[in-house]
């Protein structure tokens, strides 16, 4: 069980206000910037590693802030009033690329990495799409050969966040090549610089720009034993869906913040775009697509805020973050495209930062598991829960 | 050297600001309240001159609510070491404010009282100034830059004309101005660590302070509403209205 000491209503107060501050004194005036030069500015990275960002949540005996599954989504909902592309850069090492360590890691483990994880000095991605891979994680290919007090790895993966910036991966190879399941799979820490790891150029995407994915080619890359999250071959697929839990939480929050965004661009633009000599939220049409907005993205946050609650009161929470991924997600899709029919063609236009918002909020449904991925856990965990009682 | 800096907590600067339906004063139940604006610079200042060496301790010390321990706080978490609470639920103006400060400065004897030249709610302008005479300190006021030496601060001023440099003698009251610095953002480890920083408590009895009001406000409303322009048609007719409507040529 994840430990932690809830903070003071104050004192949680005051870390929000600091990140909204940051957040909009720093980052939305810069949104344009990122997205055009595809490009987060070095000093606002720098300005991000000084505020700890990169430390959200890991332990504060590792340097982080140790936030709890509750504080960490107010937090991020915080973030997603920006470019999600802002996150990108520390959303790795606050979820998928450090949780594996942080959840299941040996002390040593924690010990070396963490504390450059919370200060962002090293950026970690997580590796376990791959070209043949992707909702069908369990039955990846890159394998991992025994040899001796070493792995020798090969394979490549694709899509990963932040290649090109990782200082080191959380890797998924197959350990076990009799196991072709999930059990077969190891979680290993992977260098940067270990011989036989290339990253590939960036890919090209429809949006997000400014955060950046790459592939990476593991040839004959040798990697000592030891560098198995928690010392033992064949728990990796475990400790990626532990992961990927939380992680579910985190997008969940990600996409309230920017669903709160567009609507509150939404009803500012309604309040002063004239039409038939009123403003446009006038019309009951428009009024719809507003409240629609709203009430789904109350919804949301309500969700997010209870799962989290409950995963931090120690409860298995895998079918409400899936729901909460699934829902949160599909949500924003709503309301950026309700946003930019409210703009009209302002909204197709790049001028306005509501095209731009659109596209990248498409990427949500697809990465930490597709909707289909969740409807389909959901529901299988529905059929088992049944079958149980 | 030691460092005194009083933070004041006021509506924060995003607000738009709401007379009270009774024209006593302005809404604040329910808004949102920040550290003044030119307080959080006279803070950052003194924070950059521990890092320089130049200074080693840093109170905070704010006068008025329970809830001034927030401003106290922020001021922690941005590098104050100490905060002082003188707690009051009375109106305070720059003269009570002065004579408090005062009788904390001769409790704490610090070397340097950094203060925002005025407070963005009232704008007085006052408070450094009645200090420093309250103290017979010298005052360096409307600093847009600070050196200090042995026993001395040399402060730059913004002035009308354009900028004044002055040699003071330390101890001594300066008051910031907007370019003096640009105040960081408090790191999210420093706000979690200013929980553990001691707040002093006390009332302005204890300091034995009469805080009891000089002024009396009499009304407060809202500034005139903006009325809609004219379009006019010819360079003559604006003339015209300039001259004869608006009689400001
Ligand atoms: C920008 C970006 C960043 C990424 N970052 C990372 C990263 O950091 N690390 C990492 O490991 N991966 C990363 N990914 C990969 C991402 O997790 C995968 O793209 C995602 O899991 C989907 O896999 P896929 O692309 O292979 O699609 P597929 O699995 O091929 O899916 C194609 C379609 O089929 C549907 N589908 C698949 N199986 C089923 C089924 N059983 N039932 C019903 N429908 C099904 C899917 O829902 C989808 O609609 C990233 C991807 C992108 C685009
Ligand atoms: C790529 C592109 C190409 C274009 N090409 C041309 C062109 O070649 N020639 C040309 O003349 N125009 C062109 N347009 C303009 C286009 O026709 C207008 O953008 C469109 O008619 C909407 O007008 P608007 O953008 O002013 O939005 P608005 O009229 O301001 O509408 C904003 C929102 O308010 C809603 N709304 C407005 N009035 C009401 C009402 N009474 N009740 C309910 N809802 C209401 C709208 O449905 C919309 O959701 C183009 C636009 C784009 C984006």
């Amino acid at each position: 069980m994840v430990n932690f000491m809830a903070l003071d209503p104050e004192t949680l107060q005051q870390l929000l206000d600091t990140v909204r501050r940051f957040v909009r004194e720093r980052l939305v005036p810069l949104e344009a910037q990122v997205s055009e030069e595809d490009e987060v500015p070095g000093e606002i990275i720098e300005e991000m590693r000084e505020l700890g960002l990169f430390g959200l949540s890991i332990p504060e005996e590792y340097g982080g802030l140790g936030l709890s599954m509750f504080e960490e989504v107010l937090t991020v909902q915080e973030l997603g009033w920006t470019s999600p592309a802002f996150r990108s850069v520390f959303g790795t090492n606050v979820g998928i690329g450090s949780q594996g360590i942080v959840i299941d890691g040996t002390p040593e483990q924690k010990t070396y990495w963490l504390p450059k994880l919370a200060s962002g000095e090293t950026i970690a991605s997580f590796a376990l799409t791959e070209p043949e891979a992707g909702s069908d994680a369990g039955s990846l290919r890159t394998s991992a050969r025994r040899d001796g007090d070493n792995y020798v790895l090969n394979g490549t993966k694709r899509y990963i966040t932040n290649a090109p910036h990782a200082g080191i991966f959380t890797l998924m190879a197959r350990t076990n090549p009799d196991e072709p399941g999930a059990r077969g799979v190891s979680a290993f820490i992977v260098e940067r610089d270990t011989p036989g790891l290339s990253v590939g150029k960036h890919d090209r995407k429809m949006g997000q720009q400014g955060a950046h994915t790459a592939d990476v080619v593991l040839e004959d890359c040798v990697v000592p034993a030891g560098n198995i999250i928690g010392g033992t071959a064949g728990q990796g697929f475990k400790t990626a869906m532990k992961v990927l839990d939380r992680g579910r939480l985190h997008m969940g929050a990600i996409s309230v913040g920017i669903a709160e965004r567009l609507i509150d661009e939404c009803v500012r633009y309604a309040s002063e775009r004239q039409q038939f000599g009123k403003p446009i939220g006038e019309f009951q049409l428009v009024q719809a697509m507003l409240a629609d907005s709203r009430t789904e993205a109350y919804a949301a946050r309500t969700m997010v805020a209870d799962a989290a609650t409950r995963f931090d009161a120690g409860e298995n929470i895998a079918t409400e973050a899936a729901c909460c991924k699934y829902y949160a997600t599909e949500m924003v899709g709503r309301v950026a495209d309700r946003a930019v029919q409210i703009f009209g063609g302002a909204g197709y236009m790049a001028e306005y930062p509501i095209e731009r918002f659109y596209r990248d909020v498409r990427l949500l449904r697809i990465y930490e598991g597709t909707s289909q991925i969740q409807q389909i856990v959901i529901a299988r965990n529905m059929m088992r829960d049944a079958a149980q009682n | 050297m030691k460092l005194l800096v009083p933070v004041k907590r006021v509506i924060d600067y995003n607000v738009k600001v709401r007379v009270k339906s009774d024209n006593t004063g302005v809404e604040t139940s329910n808004v949102k309240m920040s550290m003044n604006p030119f307080d959080e610079i006279a803070v950052e200042e003194a924070v950059r001159m521990r890092e320089a060496g130049s200074a080693d301790e840093i109170i905070a010390v704010s006068l008025g609510v329970q809830q001034c321990q927030e401003t106290i706080r922020t001021a922690l978490a941005m590098g104050a070491d100490r905060g002082v609470h003188v707690k009051t639920d009375q109106e305070l103006q720059p003269l009570a404010v002065a004579k408090l400060l005062k009788a904390l400065v001769e409790k704490e004897s610090p070397d340097l009282v950094i203060l925002g030249k005025q407070a963005i709610d009232d704008d007085s302008n006052q408070t450094g100034q009645m200090l420093a005479a309250l103290l017979d300190w010298p005052q360096g006021t409307f600093a847009s830059g600070i050196e200090l030496s042995d026993g001395k601060a040399k402060v730059i001023r913004e002035v009308d004309g354009g900028l004044e440099t002055i040699e003071i003698n330390t101890p001594a009251v300066i008051s910031t101005d907007l370019r003096l610095n640009e105040p960081r953002y408090a790191s999210l480890p420093n706000i979690m660590k200013a929980k553990k920083k001691p707040i002093d408590e006390m009332s302005p009895e204890d300091l034995g302070v009469d805080i009891g009001p000089r002024l009396t406000t009499l009304k407060v409303e809202e500034p005139p509403k903006r009325e809609a322009g004219v379009m006019v048609e010819s360079v003559a007719e604006l003339v015209d209205k300039l001259k004869n409507e608006a009689k400001v040529i």
